[in-house]
């Protein structure tokens, strides 16, 4: 039999329970050094799940170096959720075995499709919001909770067009989910204020509008402005830059309605220093101490 | 069962990587305004972080052919064959084989091996962790049970034979330094190995791939030894022995059904 | 594939503990063995960040890479520049150009 070196875990992973009012960054394997030469932190960090879904090598051996000291949150982009055909399960097995092997404080997946018939397309592609779409999207996520044996939370897309046939609206619809499934709810207000943006809707009235009580984490990131066929602003979600103003401040509002909630800033690409993804970490802190206080979670709870 | 719900994505998906298929009439802008440039979006993410990903996997060809060239050659890849696993480091596979098609490479004949050693480097750092062979293992066989010892391959380790310099090609390529004038006529052949954590890539000697192949498809020690002499009378056992199991190219012994 | 000759035992044995010997006092193959031989240069590893990974972030917005169908062929004189290719070279005197054969 082959010798293995298996994953190494000199003390065992912690931090199975709520992680609270904590900022975190993506996690970028050019800030690994950095990283493990600061040290113990307070933050978190998050990766996108797939890219650990090899067999081995210096992608475990990374995660693994930053799970030691700090929680972790993983993040689904292609479980295609959203789309019509059932989930591969090849697909979820992996998931659960990455679920198992890291025990993560964090569980995520979007509100899009990303394959159809045997194409995979690499993009978080927009759904339509009807009844046939709600019970397909709850199947998914019931199945993807079975799988993983645990709750996940759903991200708010951002989109960039609408479906002609789509007869819910997109707060609705995600509380629908919400309710079936006992998901809990990834809110991403750069994806809010981009939609907004994109559709001519208020961001302020989706926030009214959107479960709060449910939100178990926070994503916040940069975009890009464009324009649509009519030259009106269209806003791309790019993740490649700081958090823009507006975004801060709807966040603000967020957290003053509902109390400290792990906040992650998300960069993509154009990947900065690490000093400069942790100032944007920095600054969401402050504002989850200085907003999040006031607010007791049973209050949270009750809504 | 419940219905089929109105397919959506059989609608969305088709434009997505065929720029001749219309905006999909499922799709609006707000208050019924046309989707056109917002269509685009979804086109350009899928079509763009395709070649990406390419990109990001042969970056060696890519530093050959410069930028443009390849990611216009990229992009018709992408469009006849978009990945089949939602797994991105996966992707590719097809791409050495295309570009050996390829209209505009033919003049580049070592462009698609110099490609399939860097499919193999990725497939390695992302194989199966297992510690390498310890040399003492071998130096506990008896001398008359040699010839009859098969040795387990390492996960990570693979071989490309070319007929070109693609292990030069690729390791000048592979960084950013200038590339000097490189002689493409001399057959090379690359063992890639990661027996730690660092994927390795070595070029192998006169019948050094032969043996190797025959060692990892699980060939006895005496029959790989002799065809890699059949194929060249330089072949060096001493040396390929040592260099194999300094690579980390296998991980134990084994005596077939004995 | 099946060999036609065979390697006797004493050759093997001696090739394996002059291999053993190899890498009992050298470790890696001594450089002169290297170059000659099997290890050649130990290339170095080649950079350790991910290549190929999955993101969830938006590419480049409504530029045309997605919609263009402008075909390569024709322009492929515009895309000599840039490559490393022209100091690659066949025994002929034929470098790695670009352009259509």
């Amino acid at each position: 039999m082959t010798a293995t070196t298996g994953p190494v875990r000199p003390t065992p992973l912690r931090f199975p329970l709520p992680i609270g009012g904590v900022a975190g960054t993506s996690f970028k394997h050019e800030h690994l050094g950095a990283i493990l030469e600061a040290g113990r932190q307070r933050g978190f960090f998050e990766v996108h799940a797939e890219n650990y879904m090899g067999a081995g090598g210096p992608p475990h051996r990374a995660l693994e170096a930053i799970r030691r000291y700090h929680p972790l949150s993983l993040h689904g982009v292609c479980m295609s959720i959203g789309g019509p055909q059932p989930l591969d399960k090849a697909h979820l097995a992996r998931f659960r075995g990455l679920v198992a092997r890291y025990q993560p404080a964090l569980v995520s997946e979007h509100l899009a499709w990303s394959t159809h018939a045997t194409s995979f397309f690499n993009d978080l592609l927009p759904l339509p919001y009807t009844a046939a779409t709600l019970r397909h999207v709850c199947d998914h996520i019931d199945q993807m909770q079975e799988a993983i044996r645990r709750p996940i939370l759903l991200e708010n897309p951002s989109t960039y067009l609408a479906f002609a046939e789509s007869t819910i609206s997109e707060t609705d619809f995600i509380r629908s989910v919400a309710e079936r499934t006992g998901c809990s709810l990834l809110l991403d207000v750069n994806n809010v204020f981009v939609s907004a943006t994109n559709h001519g809707f208020s961001a302020l009235d989706y926030l009214a509008d959107f479960p709060l009580s449910r939100v178990g984490e926070i994503h916040l990131a940069g975009h890009d402005a464009q324009s649509d066929d009519d030259g009106e602003p269209l806003l791309i979600d790019s993740h490649d830059g700081p958090v823009a103003d507006a975004v801060w401040k709807l966040y603000e509002i967020v957290i003053e309605r509902c109390g400290p909630v792990p906040t992650l800033i998300e960069w993509d690409s154009k990947i900065p220093d690490w000093p400069v993804l942790q100032a944007e970490a920095a600054a969401a802190q402050a504002i989850l101490d200085r907003c999040g206080i006031t607010v007791p979670a049973e209050d949270r709870h009750a809504a | 069962m419940p219905p089929e719900p109105v397919c959506f994505a059989a609608a969305f998906a088709p434009g997505l990587l065929d720029p001749d298929c219309r905006v999909p009439q499922v799709v609006t802008g707000p208050n019924g305004k046309a989707a056109g440039k917002r269509y685009d979006v979804y086109r350009n993410n899928v079509t763009v972080s395709l070649i990406d990903a390419l990109a990001a996997i042969y970056p060696a060809v890519q530093r050959i052919t410069g930028t443009d060239f390849f990611r216009a050659m990229a992009r018709f890849h992408v469009r006849s064959s978009p990945p089949t696993s939602p797994l991105l480091f996966e992707y590719g596979r097809g791409f050495p084989d295309f570009i050996a098609q390829y209209e505009h490479a033919q003049t580049m004949p070592w462009l698609a091996d110099v490609a399939r050693i860097e499919r193999a480097w990725l497939d390695a750092y992302h194989a199966r962790d297992a510690t390498p062979l310890d040399p003492a293992q071998l130096g506990a066989v008896a001398p008359e049970r040699l010839a009859d010892l098969v040795l387990i391959p390492h996960p990570a380790a693979q071989i490309v034979r070319s007929d070109y310099s693609a292990v030069t090609i690729f390791a000048a390529n592979r960084e950013s330094a200038p590339v000097d004038r490189i002689d493409a006529s001399t057959p090379e052949d690359a063992l890639i190995t990661r027996p730690g954590f660092d994927v390795i890539v070595r070029h192998l000697p006169a019948g050094g791939a032969v043996f190797a192949t025959c060692l990892t498809q699980g060939r006895t020690l005496g029959e790989a030894a002799a065809l890699a002499l059949e194929a060249s009378a330089d072949f060096d056992i001493a040396v390929n022995i040592a260099g194999l199991v300094e690579a980390g190219a296998f991980t134990s012994i084994d005596f077939g059904d004995a | 594939m099946s060999a036609k000759n065979t390697v006797t035992t004493l050759v093997l044995a001696g090739a394996v503990s002059t291999a053993l010997a190899t890498l009992a006092v050298a470790g890696p193959l001594t450089k002169a063995e290297a170059d000659a031989a099997m290890a050649a240069k130990k290339e170095k590893c080649f950079g350790v960040a991910l290549k190929g990974q999955n993101d969830c972030a938006a590419g480049p917005g409504t530029t045309c890479q997605g919609t263009s169908t402008a075909d390569f062929q024709g322009n492929a004189w515009k895309f000599v520049q840039g490559g490393t290719c022209t100091s690659i070279e066949l025994p002929n005197g034929k470098k790695g150009s670009l352009k259509p054969v």
